[in-house]
């Protein structure tokens, strides 16, 4: 099962968090206005690798904190 | 009908074919929607210079660890009408192709705990009658009618206040319906290409051409993602960003239960959904994993919550051991309904979406999308299903009627 380590309470299992997406990110090469509003509102990177999240600690400390890691094995990564 | 007859029944494969230069449709993924789709095309339109190319074997991916459950009982009206469509084109599919798929009607309870538990059951019951799929609200006393293993107290913490009961609830054997539509499709002279992985696309002209494979490239008019767990990278390889985020969902089955269990039992509150296999085993499911993951990695947690949940209204089940667990990757769209349809790129269409939900929808989004490639207008159907559903502000949220969150 997978472990967080929050900022404030230490490593939690992630039954204790609750996911709230990754970082949003828009592509550079997408210029129009309107479809950079609809990539940032609908559109994810869903990367195979390396991803950066945001998770709430719901039952714990109830604070968001940012979550690098590889979505092929759960590993926690340093901050990218 | 068991494991040990199936083994004994004749699967005659036609030789491998080798892999031509060009088709007129690619399907990329080899499971219950390519071939699916490959199937409608050829029986119905007639378009047989067809290639489904699969990286595996057929039903290698999420058509072999699904848990098999064919419903309608949806909360959207295209929903409700689209996936009807689907559990009566199962109900044709041993007729239609010959091939004996196990299907069975078992009905399927949907448990509510809770006053808002039983609005949401009522309402669905409602909205389905009006669109063509069969559910009524049961309460009680008619529960334990149906299906008098159900703890109707929930162990003091989940009494069952009522149900939608959709009688036609139905579950087939995956591998067989998977067989059944690449058998029918080769009979007709699709080429279905085992162990040939696609590594790209050929894109000309914001066009795509054809895909990239391990030995060489294939030209296409059209191709088709009918990939799970992946479709991102798929996508990505036309330049077409998707509202998609991938998890893992985990399942299992316990030993044999001595007793015919027929209903598949769900409950809205608890999240989690019983039914017994042909073989006599219960199969038990429940939410995908929160965190995003392609790892089809199964944890003792889920067991453990999963487990919890389900002895809490059929206690039987504490008694019976766990015979194997396993996990499937799903391609879960924001909006928890399939995208079906155009890409917004030439010459490239999706199924995806499919998350936790596609094994229902195989026979219907086949042909569907065999109407869509061979006519070039997108069917009424599935006209709502599009990708551009979300640029046009008219996305088809249904999350409570995927029964995994």
């Amino acid at each position: 099962m997978l472990w967080l380590t929050c900022p404030t309470c230490g490593p939690r299992p992630v039954e204790e968090f609750r996911f709230g997406g990754e970082q949003p990110h828009v592509p550079a090469h997408i210029t129009d206005r309107g479809q950079r509003d609809l990539d940032w509102a609908w559109m994810l990177d869903n990367a195979e690798g390396p991803s950066t999240e945001r998770w709430f600690h719901e039952a714990g400390c109830r604070r968001w904190h940012t979550v690098r890691r590889d979505t092929r094995t759960d590993e926690l990564l340093p901050p990218g | 009908m068991n494991e040990f007859v199936e083994t004994l029944l004749d699967l005659t494969w036609p030789g491998a074919p080798e892999p031509k230069r060009s088709y007129d449709v690619v399907i990329i993924g080899g499971g219950g929607h390519g071939l699916s789709t490959a199937y409608h095309l050829a029986t119905r339109h007639g378009i047989t210079d067809v290639a489904v190319l699969e990286r595996g074997y057929i039903g290698s991916g999420n058509s072999g660890r699904n848990t098999t459950i064919i419903r309608a009982n949806y909360g959207l009206p295209e929903a409700v009408r689209f996936y009807q469509h689907s559990l009566e084109l199962y109900q044709q599919l041993e007729d239609e192709t010959g091939a004996d798929i196990m299907h069975s009607t078992k009905g399927q309870l949907w448990l509510a705990h809770s006053i808002t538990a039983a609005r949401t059951e009522r309402s669905r019951a409602l909205l389905n009658t009006a669109c063509g799929a069969h559910t009524s609200y049961v309460g009680p006393e008619e529960i334990a009618r149906i299906c008098p293993e159900i703890d109707l107290h929930g162990a003091g913490r989940y009494p069952v206040l009522g149900a939608s009961y959709h009688v036609d609830a139905a579950t087939a054997r995956h591998d067989r319906v998977v067989w059944a539509y690449a058998q029918g499709a080769m009979r007709l002279g699709v080429h279905v290409l085992q162990s040939l992985e696609v590594t790209g696309l050929s894109v000309e002209h914001d066009r795509v051409t054809g895909v990239e494979t391990a030995t060489g490239p294939i030209a296409a008019g059209t191709v088709l993602s009918a990939v799970g767990g992946h479709v991102t990278r798929v996508a990505g390889w036309a330049g077409v960003r998707l509202p998609i985020r991938t998890h893992t969902l985990q399942a299992f089955v316990t030993n044999g239960y001595t007793r015919e269990f027929e209903p598949i039992v769900s409950s809205n509150d608890l999240v989690f959904y019983v039914s017994q296999t042909a073989r006599g085993q219960m199969l038990i499911g429940a939410e995908f994993d929160r965190q995003p993951s392609y790892s089809s990695g199964t944890t003792f947690a889920y067991l453990q919550a999963c487990a919890r949940k389900a002895i809490t209204v059929l206690p039987f089940l504490a008694g019976l051991r766990v015979l194997r667990q396993w996990a499937g990757v799903c391609d879960v769209s924001l909006d928890f309904s399939p995208i079906l349809g155009e890409s917004g790129v030439d010459g490239f269409l999706l199924s995806t979406g499919w998350g936790t939900w596609g094994f229902k929808a195989i026979p219907a989004a086949g042909e569907q999308l065999a109407e869509l490639i061979a006519t070039g207008k997108t069917p009424a159907m599935i006209a709502g299903f599009g990708l551009d559903r979300f640029a046009r502000e008219a996305a088809m949220a249904d999350p409570s009627s995927a029964g995994t969150r």
